[in-house]
């Protein structure tokens, strides 16, 4: 007897950690236009509340939301065993700079600097990439920053949770690329989001929320490795990273 | 964590005036109430209002993280957002599932909130009235911190106070608006050519039943030909229009290059002899074109929101909207006067608009049955000088303002053009409204 196999068209879904960010927001649009389901996951559920709302009048996909606080250690397994199914997706937007010079002098202050950006998103996304290098395939995107790149006086100590995230980025692409899972390390350089609110932005080379989630979604689907958005920031990084350092320490910068 | 940043300077769309603020932007509705708590404050949407209407030297509390869509009623076009939504955001969800504003200002970058705090009128107040015939309800809080639904039947002195308030009776959060079913994208414009004032008029009058007509209105002109203007009226187009000039999609928007201003004009740059030229020319083209075309929604309804940042064009120091009301019963006489006086001065309106109204309801909005003229100038002291003068005008024949777009209007003019004020201020007092929610135009005009 002939098996008739029906195919139920499926939609694919996508997992946004830290999805309140102002570029997890307009990723999750990005998604959602492109007839994804998404599954959001971030600390204020009555927030994500009204965006999943949001997105569903939209785009009328499925949105599922979790609340997750990636300072909370003993979160990852279980935020992973709850979710109905994990996405062949996950993009990690999460993120805090607070500010430089309270940094420097709060240690409260700056521990959360470091486990924002460095040991949460490493915790969590290497659970994820545990599953997805056993079921053989997968993407993983990270949202890094421009300010890992050399450390700067202005925002060395963020600067370094974010250089520490990029290089866990590298090798994890180096050791999932021969199981067919893809990793693709974000460098945006500045972008008008909450995050940056008040600062002082070169006009010329500041980014939109909106236009980084196109980049990076393009960038998804084209397989790529590290990008940049604006690209332009490829090469002011790399003139950055040339200056000496007997020069660059004088630099005020 | 609520972001709070002190001492920024901001200003309206016209860049005059600036204003040190210390701008809050809350995340939710208990970040807000705890800012009405501290009192004295003023809400501000996307900041399109040209004058000072939207800045408190204290507070101004962004409602820029506001931006969500609540739900949607496709049997009744009744849609429910949060009040810091762009009607951009709102046209390009809702227009390619075929719906569209019912009024529309002439900028597609205003928030909802905006809209109902400064009651806008479009291109068809003669027909279909201002936003506030499409606003169902709305959620406010007010000086004690409550959230108060409002609409024509509960709290309804709110409500119509709240409509056209400019914000002065508390912050509007979320709002139920109604969209128009429409079957295309595309506008169906014909223009018609006035060679004079007495012309102008007459075909506003004959055409009334027109949806949409605004007329652009050569405010250089003089003598015989004082009043010269283009007449534009439009149509939403059916399927059929878009069938005979093979549009194949016709809910779906022309992707669109936006251009914009990298940089400020210098400030004599808009001067005199180049508006009188750029009027000239513009008359010119418009009296030889095609007279029925079909046009994209966006170049209909904002045809300066494709130039990005435009705004800079009028230079560093910026410049000044100025839009009065004139009624019907001597709309000619103060037109004419208004257009001389313009004309005979050393400074010059870019752009000047001419509209009819119809009749309006509710308490406090601009307007009013009659004329509706709207200008632009760079600021400067024979522009102020002008605008006086123009105060008068308006004055004398009755008229009001828009304050939407004023930014240096004089209390003395404001309180004798509206007789309305007094029960407003009273309604404020009455609510503690008047410690809690204030403007710099407010405080300006004692509002």
């Amino acid at each position: 007897m002939p098996i008739i196999a029906i195919r139920i068209m499926k939609k694919h879904s996508v997992l946004i950690l830290g999805a309140q960010s102002d570029i997890a927001k307009s990723i999750a649009k990005k998604f959602g236009e492109n007839n994804y389901n998404l599954v959001l996951a971030a600390k204020n559920i009555d927030e994500l509340k009204i965006q999943s709302i949001d997105l569903k009048v939209r785009y009328n996909i499925v949105v599922d939301i979790y609340e997750f606080d990636v300072l909370k250690n003993e979160n990852y397994e279980k935020f992973i065993k709850n979710l109905k199914e994990v996405p062949s997706i996950v993009i990690c937007a999460i993120g805090f700079m607070g500010e430089q010079k309270e940094n420097e002098r709060n240690s409260d202050l700056r521990t959360k600097v470091l486990r924002t950006n460095y040991e949460g998103p490493i915790n969590i996304i290497s659970e994820l990439a545990n599953i997805y290098e056993n079921q053989g395939y997968g993407t993983i995107v990270g949202i890094s920053s421009v300010a890992g790149d050399r450390g700067r006086s202005s925002n060395y100590i963020y600067g370094s949770a974010k250089a520490g995230f990029t290089t866990f980025l590298s090798g994890l692409r180096n050791r999932l690329a021969k199981k067919n899972v893809h990793v693709l390390t974000v460098l945006p350089g500045t972008v008008y989001t909450k995050m940056t609110l008040g600062l002082k932005l070169p006009k010329i080379f500041t980014s939109y929320p909106d236009k980084v989630a196109s980049d990076i979604f393009k960038s998804i689907m084209k397989k790529k490795n590290i990008i940049y958005t604006m690209g332009i920031w490829r090469l002011i990084m790399m003139i950055i990273k040339l200056i000496p350092e007997r020069i660059f320490k004088k630099l005020k910068l | 964590m609520i972001k709070n940043l002190k001492e920024t300077f901001i200003s309206g769309w016209g860049g005059y005036p600036t204003r040190k603020t210390n701008m809050v932007y809350p995340k939710n509705i208990e970040q807000i109430q705890n800012e009405i708590k501290k009192g004295d404050l003023i809400a501000r949407g996307n900041g399109r209002a040209y004058g000072d209407s939207s800045i408190n030297e204290k507070n101004t509390i962004s409602m820029k993280y506001f931006d969500h869509i609540l739900s949607f009623d496709d049997s009744s076009g009744i849609l429910v957002v949060e009040s810091g939504i762009l009607l951009e955001d709102v046209i390009n969800t809702f227009l390619p599932r075929g719906w569209f504003p019912y009024v529309t200002p002439g900028s597609k970058f205003t928030s909802i909130g905006g809209l109902i705090a400064a009651d806008v009128h479009g291109k068809n107040h003669h027909k279909e009235g201002s936003f506030r015939n499409f606003v169902d309800w709305f959620e406010l809080i007010n000086s004690k911190g409550e959230i108060k639904r409002c609409s024509k039947n509960e709290n309804s002195e709110l409500f119509e106070w709240t409509i056209g308030g400019m914000g002065l009776t508390g912050v509007i959060i979320r709002a139920a608006i109604k969209l128009r079913p429409v079957k295309t994208c595309w506008i169906k414009q014909k223009t018609l050519v006035a060679k004079n004032i007495d012309q102008t008029l007459d075909i506003f009058e004959k055409n009334m039943n027109a949806t949409y007509s605004v007329a652009w209105i050569n405010s250089t002109s003089n003598k015989k030909n004082l009043g010269q203007s283009l007449i534009m009226f439009g149509e939403h187009a059916s399927i059929e229009d878009t069938i005979k000039k093979n549009i194949l999609h016709p809910l779906k928007s022309r992707s669109k290059k936006y251009m914009s201003i990298p940089f400020y004009f210098p400030n004599w740059f808009l001067n005199k002899k180049f508006v009188k030229l750029f009027n000239y020319i513009y008359y010119l083209i418009g009296k030889n074109s095609s007279k029925e075309k079909l046009v994209n929604w966006d170049d209909y309804f904002y045809p300066l929101d494709s130039v990005l940042e435009w705004n800079k064009i009028y230079g560093r120091k910026g410049f000044v909207q100025y839009q009065c009301v004139i009624p019907l019963n001597k709309c000619k006489e103060g037109l004419i006067e208004l257009l001389k006086e313009i004309e005979l001065s050393k400074a010059s309106s870019f752009l000047s608009v001419l509209k009819r109204f119809g009749k309006q309801e509710s308490k406090f909005s601009f307007p009013m049955e009659g004329y509706t003229l709207a200008l632009d100038f760079p600021v400067n002291e024979k522009t102020l000088d002008l605008l006086e003068k123009l105060d008068e005008i308006t004055l004398k024949y009755g008229g009001r303002f828009y304050l939407a777009k004023d930014a240096r209007m004089k209390k003395e003019v404001f309180k004798k053009s509206d007789t309305r004020i007094k029960e407003y201020t009273n309604f404020r007092n009455k609510n503690d409204c008047d410690k809690n929610f204030i403007s710099c135009q407010s405080s300006r005009l004692e509002l």
